[in-house]
């Protein structure tokens, strides 16, 4: 037993997990508020959301910052992802003629088995996304100096393929956040008889909530 | 019931270093009261009367116990009928002319030997890492001396039931190791006896299943599914605490 035991705790099956669940719930509670944000849509005066994109952008250094956060948070979770994956991948490399599935307690389904391909879907969506508002038509407001965001979201939230690719994009997510959410908590060693069924519940609410939620947005606005 | 005949798709492999593909057998007149083991040996003796190759299977007990046997029916480690060993599934599971599938436990860190035999030595390295305790010689304590309440005793000894099958490796779409030495640390962690070397079991037994290669824990639960002793993921819970506990505090 002379080895060393003391290993750097991110370099180990556990420890990787560990960030991959921190950095999963920290991207939890962006969405929670984004989500909450971007409900200024259903208000009748496009001014209000205007206003709200314009208190965010006068943050300036401090939204800098959470910017750069969210970005070192995604790029976290992606790449421990990727590496969790393929290691996954080398542990099993030949697969079974007939894979089956045991049924419960088990909770393997379609969103454990996709986490990779719909977050890194997600992904793509979410530079989509960017790509187009924050670097987007720069309108500005008829009778304030700010951005006209919302005309330009309402612009977009009337194109057919706009629409059908956020409501794609959104179930994905609600399949990814599906299996997460628990996933995360277990990933954390938080495991209780009486509590655990009530944290796998929160989890389905919550990728409905948020998937049911964003995608609410551009269909409310569609066929308005 | 009347006898029934299966097709059978048996992955043959002749040894550690050869492909391996599935095979085709038919099995005729089998009494549904035959285990699944048994249809295997008469199948084996059938091919040994034509001068074929027997197929490679691991069993001891035969009765749910010591964890030897483990196959892959129809996409299933142990088949599917939870709580239960291979050895524990019987011919009536199955309905007459069903093709059955038959593989053995996949995972890079169980090399095949032959056929649906393969080498589960790297649970044994885990458990060589720490999964003792440190006893005093001598006569046999006083069977009070140490009270443990009767919740913290069932958390150990649902734990300690873990025979060491392997069958959650092999239903693991990682083939994470995660089940069985969360068990095998949860078992001491909850009793007095295991706390001397508390910290180092876990630290030393986790880096050993990194080691042989198991991959990570991504929280299916399909491990818990087919678990001969039905042992819950909540002992792959405890293993993470233990572990943060000893590697950060
Ligand atoms: C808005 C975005 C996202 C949120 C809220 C989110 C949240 C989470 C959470 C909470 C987990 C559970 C962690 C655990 O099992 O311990 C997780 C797992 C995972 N995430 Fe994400 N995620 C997001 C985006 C992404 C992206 C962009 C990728 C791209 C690669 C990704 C890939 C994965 C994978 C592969 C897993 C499962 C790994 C495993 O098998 O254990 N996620 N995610």
């Amino acid at each position: 037993m002379s080895e060393k035991t003391s290993t750097w705790i991110l370099w180990t099956t556990i420890g990787r997990k560990v960030l991959l669940a921190l950095s999963g719930l920290a991207l939890f509670f962006f969405l929670i508020f984004h989500l909450l944000g971007n409900f200024t849509l259903f208000v009748k005066d496009p001014g209000i959301f205007n206003q709200y994109a314009y208190t965010l952008e006068r943050m300036g250094f401090i939204l800098y910052v959470m910017e750069g956060l969210l970005i070192l948070t995604f790029l976290v979770h992606i790449l421990d992802a990727i590496f969790v994956t393929l290691e996954n991948r080398k542990a099993r490399s030949s697969s079974y003629y007939k894979e089956g599935n045991a049924g419960k307690p088990s909770r393997k389904s379609l969103s454990s088995k996709t986490m990779i391909y719909t977050g890194l879907l997600v992904f793509a969506f979410v530079v989509f996304h960017v790509k187009m508002f924050k670097y987007g038509a720069h309108y500005v407001a008829q009778n304030s100096n700010i951005r006209d965001l919302h005309r330009l979201v309402v612009e977009c939230f009337k194109t057919d393929y706009i629409v059908i690719s956020y409501c794609i994009a959104m179930i994905l997510l609600g399949l990814h956040l599906r299996h997460a959410f628990f996933s995360a908590f277990q990933s954390l060693g938080i495991a209780h008889p009486k509590y655990t069924p009530y944290i796998e519940k929160l989890g389905i609410l919550f990728a409905i909530a948020i998937a049911g939620g964003f995608l609410s947005i551009p269909v409310w606005i569609y066929f308005h | 019931m009347k006898n029934c005949n299966f097709k059978l798709l048996v992955w043959r492999q002749k040894g550690p270093q050869e492909p391996g593909k599935m095979v085709a057998y038919t099995v005729n007149d089998i009494s549904p009261d035959m285990s699944f083991l048994e249809m295997m040996d008469l199948l084996n003796e059938d091919l040994i009367k034509k001068g074929e190759d027997p197929i490679a299977i691991d069993s001891d007990c035969r009765e749910g116990i010591c964890g030897t046997c483990g196959l892959v029916i129809q996409g299933l480690a142990h088949g599917s009928k939870q709580k239960t060993c291979t050895c524990q599934i019987y011919m009536r599971d199955f309905k007459d002319g069903e093709t059955i599938t038959v593989e053995p436990f996949r995972s890079s860190a169980f090399p095949i030997i032959k056929d649906l035999v393969v080498n589960r030595s790297a649970l044994d390295r885990i458990i060589s890492k720490g999964g003792y305790v440190a006893n005093n010689i001598g006569g046999a304590p006083d069977a009070n001396a140490m009270p443990i309440s009767k919740e913290t005793a069932e958390l150990a000894l649902d734990a300690s039931s873990c025979i060491g099958c392997g069958a959650c490796v092999a239903a693991c779409p990682n083939s994470s190791a995660a089940l069985f030495t969360g068990a095998k640390i949860s078992q001491y962690a909850h009793l007095p006896q295991g706390s001397p070397d508390r910290k180092k079991r876990v630290l030393e037994m986790a880096q050993q299943m990194d080691k042989e290669g198991f991959g990570n824990c991504s929280n299916h639960g399909e491990c818990e599914a087919v678990c001969p002793q039905g042992i819950k993921i909540s002992h792959i819970a405890k293993m993470r605490r233990e572990f943060f506990k000893a590697s950060l505090l």
